[in-house]
């Protein structure tokens, strides 16, 4: 039973990832630099996460 | 005879108009007063008992801020009939879907302990073990929900809204000094003191309490499940606009009640608080009591709902508060067990709950600026948006809030990552 909700889910994932694979606002320049700026700063806060853990477990 | 009909008429149109609000009202008080929840209670009593009236005015401009945000989902939820968690995938990708959800969920549900640590505490000032309070509150939170009906679900949220104003009477049970007050309010200052490191945390926390992820994510939803149109706009902005002046209103009474009574004393919960105000006045300590508990639970509500909209839009689920249990299983389940979850972790024994709390703050401050500036992004689509899109005047003003929000709640997280930071 869990087998199968498990790859229920699985499939329903994927079939969500179809749906949306292609993303419908246009991707104008400021579209594209707030995404950049957006992947650095979560880039930013994990290595601040990661740093904080590191030091945590010293 | 003339004049008197001019006024009939009159009274008919107002009476009109008021009827047609209260049918409208809803999401925007609803979401604006459980802003003030268990955690937003407490850092308003914090702050009324660290600086007294000092900050009323920082209050106040938050509520404008909140305004700008929120008004931001009703245009988009109005228009696109979509909630912001589908918007984000459908105008973004699953990248961006799936990292918004997943945090969501996860800050929600953090969020959602921290709502029950406040129940629990108020409940146990009048003697009612946290296990009692637990049972009981998530048996009337699914009550309200499997009742089948949007309108009534809404209309009861409204009730423990109209609860949580609690804190205004209770202020004026103990005479406050309204000169002092009113200087705190309409003059911008800081305390005796200065700008210090300990002030600086204090103004974040506060607007960390006023500007939440769920919040934005609920209210869209809400507005979808309401079947708001493009006409009713204008009262879906009313209604914001009025609760952000009740979550205003709320917040600057907390901090008079604290700032009368308690006045330089250490104050780290609200449940501290009421516990001390009891000792003074036995109606004014209920009173903050039954505020923090209902804090708690209009914020569990609203924020298992805000997860279990999101869900239901995205994995494709029924997800209408009119739908019946039958009708939409996954979504009620979903709503039921995350609150069930979120009350056993307050149960176990030895749970790390003040670690929760500051992992909150953290985790918050990932998906906080990811959400505002999609959700700025989305407002200026003209293909999505059309004639609703932002203004030059709205871009600026969001534009300018969601700049300082995004260095703010950064500062703050990593001041609850590194607290000797600020000493």
């Amino acid at each position: 039973m869990i087998v199968t909700f498990f790859r229920a889910t699985v499939q329903t994932v994927r079939a969500i990832n179809r749906k949306y694979a292609t993303p419908h606002l246009k991707t104008t320049r400021f579209v594209r630099i707030c995404l950049g700026l957006l992947r650095g700063y979560l880039l930013l806060l994990i290595g601040i996460l990661v740093f904080k853990f590191l030091q945590a477990l010293r | 005879m003339n004049i008197l009909s001019k006024l009939y008429y009159k009274y008919k149109k107002i009476l009109k108009i008021l009827r047609l609000y209260l049918i409208i009202a809803g999401p925007g008080i609803i979401v604006m007063v459980a802003d003030n929840d268990a955690g937003g209670i407490t850092t308003y009593t914090a702050t009324g008992a660290q600086y007294g009236f000092h900050l009323i005015w920082f209050l106040i401009l938050l509520g404008p801020v909140a305004y700008y945000v929120q008004e931001m989902t009703v245009r988009l939820g109005a228009v696109t009939k979509r909630g912001h968690a589908e918007a984000i995938f459908h105008a973004f990708g699953s990248f961006w879907g799936w990292f918004s959800l997943l945090d969501l969920v996860l800050t929600d549900w953090l969020t959602m302990i921290t709502e029950f640590i406040g129940m629990t505490a108020a409940m146990r000032i009048f003697g009612v073990p946290p296990l009692v309070t637990v049972i009981g509150a998530w048996i009337v939170m699914s009550a309200m929900v499997l009742q089948g009906r949007y309108w009534t679900w809404e209309k009861l949220a409204l009730v423990f809204c109209g609860l949580n104003l609690i804190y205004i009477p209770a202020a004026f049970l103990i005479n406050p000094p309204i000169h002092e007050i009113l200087r705190g309010s309409l003059i911008p200052n800081f305390p005796p003191g200065g700008f210090t490191n300990a002030l600086f945390f204090l103004l974040m926390a506060n607007i960390g309490t006023t500007i939440a992820p769920w919040m934005i994510f609920f209210q869209q939803s809400a507005v979808v499940d309401k079947g708001l149109q493009e006409k009713d706009m204008r009262w879906g902005k009313i209604d914001t606009a009025l609760g952000s002046m009740l979550t205003v209103l709320v917040a600057a009474f907390c901090v008079i009640l604290t700032g009368t009574l308690l006045p330089g004393q250490p104050i780290n919960d609200a449940a501290t608080a009421a516990l001390k105000f009891m000792s003074i006045n036995k109606h004014l300590g209920a009173c903050l009591a039954i505020g923090l508990f209902d804090a708690g639970f209009l914020g569990a509500i609203c924020i298992s709902l805000a997860s279990s909209w999101a869900f239901g839009e995205v994995f494709g689920w029924a997800h209408s508060l009119n739908h019946r249990l039958k009708e939409a299983p996954w979504f009620y389940a979903y709503y039921i067990l995350v609150l069930l979850f979120a009350g056993i972790v307050v149960l176990i024994p030895g749970a790390p709950l003040v670690l929760i709390t500051l992992f909150v703050q953290v985790i918050a401050v990932t998906l906080l600026p990811a959400a505002l500036v999609f959700l700025i992004l989305l407002l200026n689509d003209e293909e999505t948006m059309g004639e609703y899109k932002n203004t030059l005047v709205q871009n600026v003003a969001n534009i300018g809030i969601t700049a300082i929000i995004i260095v703010v709640s950064t500062l703050y997280g990593i001041s609850a990552l590194f607290p000797n930071i600020l000493k």
